[in-house]
């Protein structure tokens, strides 16, 4: 277990490095961003004061140790446009995102499971195509028009719901929905395979033979053999697909989370709020990957004694 | 079975027998994607044509009219005209054509690089191996949204960069393919026997490795050309993709949304375009798969 523990924890500092590297050198190709964010009309010198105030004028090695360093601090340099420490900016829009991101993840949960169960059980007959087209939907229908389908009817048609903020309850349904929609398409089609397969099992047959009941034999033999399979999407799918939707959501409903903040600084070129807006959100996904895969091998053995 | 299609040997004529033997195996759902796409990349390739007007032709007079079969129809704009007065179906061809167009070449840059890149690490192995494979890694831990909203705010949006975007994305899963194909392939005995009789590193790689390569590369495209749809017009909605007056689908529905109280078809028409896309193409993807899967088509 400890040496499955030390390998996760070894690849996830690889891996952080290699983002923060690869942040770093994308943002210093295209030249000083002084220019994009002032635009014409600044003296020489303010633009050598500037310049030299955001360490600019330094070699690339230079600025890369201060970019390291500045993670230190837990500042994290300035934004260009508000002037203000990036994580104060950042740390404001967390609370928002996270409380869009549990409540959607809440919803995938309580519909994909039930239907991806339903899909496996009644896989032949009506129910189960049901099931799946629900989950093709979700995958084909892309959030962005979605969610534009549903301002018009329910906002400016029915009037019902409000369109922008994070004011209210009523204010988290549309982008919930939104945002669960791709979630639940691939819990529920991953949640149907994994039981299907579970289902298959002669240990299935041996669970019907001594007489158990059809309910104990799919919840307690079937579901809790197929949670472990379960377990690894929801951590390995579910948190990039949660982190990329999420900024296309924020952005359609004006959400004050990370991912409106990332839309905004990217049109902006708000460098150092993207450059740690983009490492933070990449963070989050390797950490619940790693909390996920540490947990996959709590439950199966298999996996973290031998190689799987 | 599943090679019948992409196999350059056959004759014309038999070919169109393997075209009919398709057709008979899919099932309704699958036919309407096949005729779907047919009619979708028709209307891409044959859109200066079919246009009524040029996509960027702006009208002042006739500014935010609706479509035929409302009241202030205006004769000629059958899907009605946007804030600008351009003409709503127009501007959805060439946005499809557009979206079409960046797909394709998209997915086909993701494919060369990826294929070229998983080729060189199965075959060289060593320290290329991981460092190819590392960048794979990286790629699949951070989600592709954020690396475009990188790539797009530091080189600026234009048509070039998009193009690179969407190249970039997707390469990382032909490369993981690819590799484990070739890793597979250099234990077969067809490969020792190739090497034993002489043959070049690069003999070997273009004419007993990517020949096999091939058809799940056709499988990976297919999946890619949906994501890469998905992508663009994600982009182009959020104000970052190709720049306007260009038309493109995920643009107009961005664009069109601040009119959308009152001129709600200047959004209609797009995103149901964008619907019709990702539905024959996902479709035809899940069918591609499923058809070269030897393990699920056994089941």
């Amino acid at each position: 277990m400890l040496t499955y523990l030390a390998r996760i924890v070894l690849k996830m500092l690889v891996t952080f490095f290699a983002i923060v590297t690869l942040v770093f050198f994308a943002t210093r190709l295209s030249g000083s961003p002084i220019d994009f964010v002032i635009g014409e009309g600044i003296t020489q010198e303010d633009r050598a004061l500037l310049t030299s105030y955001y360490g600019l004028d330094q070699s690339t090695w230079v600025q890369y140790r201060a970019f390291l360093a500045s993670f230190a601090d837990g500042q994290f340099g300035l934004s260009f446009v508000e002037r203000r420490p990036v994580a104060e900016i950042v740390g404001e829009r967390i609370w928002p995102s996270l409380q869009l991101l549990l409540s959607s993840v809440a919803l995938t949960l309580a519909l994909s499971l039930p239907l991806g169960i339903l899909g496996a059980v009644y896989c032949k007959s009506w129910v189960g195509s049901a099931v799946m087209v629900v989950a093709f939907l979700g995958y084909a229908v892309p959030n962005f028009v979605l969610a534009t389908f549903m301002i018009l009817v329910f906002s400016y048609w029915l009037n019902w719901l409000p369109v922008v903020g994070n004011g209210s309850a009523w204010h988290f349904i549309m982008p919930t929905i939104t945002m669960s929609g791709i979630l639940i398409a691939g819990l529920t089609r991953f949640t149907r395979n994994a039981m299907l397969d579970v289902l298959g099992q002669d240990y299935m047959r041996t669970a019907r033979a001594k007489g158990l009941s059809e309910q104990t034999v799919i919840f307690k033999h079937g579901l809790r053999n197929a949670s472990i399979t379960i377990l690894s999407v929801i951590g390995l799918q579910i948190a990039g697909l949660a982190a990329a939707g999420s900024v296309v959501v924020e952005a359609i409903f004006a959400w004050p989370g990370i991912g409106d903040l990332l839309v905004r600084s990217a049109i902006v070129r708000d460098y150092p709020v993207l450059q740690f807006g983009v490492i933070a959100v990449s963070v989050a996904v390797l950490l619940i990957n790693a909390v996920v895969d540490i947990a996959y091998a709590y439950a199966d053995p298999r996996i973290r004694l031998g190689r799987a | 079975m599943a090679d019948a299609a992409f196999s350059p040997s056959l004759t014309a004529g038999s070919r169109l027998k393997g075209v009919a033997a398709i057709w008979r195996e899919a099932d309704m759902i699958q036919r309407m994607a096949m005729v779907l796409a047919l009619i979708l990349v028709a209307a891409a390739i044959l859109a200066p044509l079919v246009a009524p007007f040029s996509p960027e032709q702006q009208s002042l007079i006739a500014r935010l009219r609706p479509p035929l079969g409302f009241d202030r129809y205006r004769d000629g704009y059958l899907l009605g005209t946007d804030e600008l007065g351009r003409d709503v179906l127009s501007r959805t061809l060439y946005g499809l054509r557009l979206t079409l167009a960046l797909a394709v070449i998209g997915a086909s840059i993701g494919l060369v690089v990826g294929g070229f890149l998983g080729i060189l690490a199965g075959l060289i192995g060593g320290i290329f191996e991981d460092i190819v494979m590392g960048a794979v890694d990286t790629q699949i831990a951070i989600p592709f949204t954020l690396i475009a909203l990188l790539i797009l705010s530091i080189f600026g949006s234009s048509m070039e960069v998009m193009v690179l975007v969407l190249g970039v994305h997707g390469w990382e899963q032909s490369a993981r393919i690819v590799r484990g194909e070739v890793r597979k392939l250099t234990q077969m005995p067809f490969i020792e026997a190739a090497r034993s009789a002489g043959a070049s590193g690069p003999r070997i790689a273009f004419k007993h490795i990517l020949p096999n390569v091939v058809s799940p590369l056709v499988v990976q495209f297919t999946l890619s050309l949906s994501n890469i749809v998905l992508l663009e017009s994600t982009l182009s909605f959020l104000g970052l993709g190709v720049q306007p007056p260009t038309a493109t689908l995920g643009a107009m529905v961005g664009i069109g949304r601040d009119y959308m109280p009152t001129a709600p078809w200047i959004v209609v028409a797009p995103a149901l375009m964008i619907l019709l896309i990702t539905f024959a193409v996902q479709i035809l993807g899940d069918w591609l798969r499923d058809r070269t899967d030897v393990r699920l088509r056994a089941r």
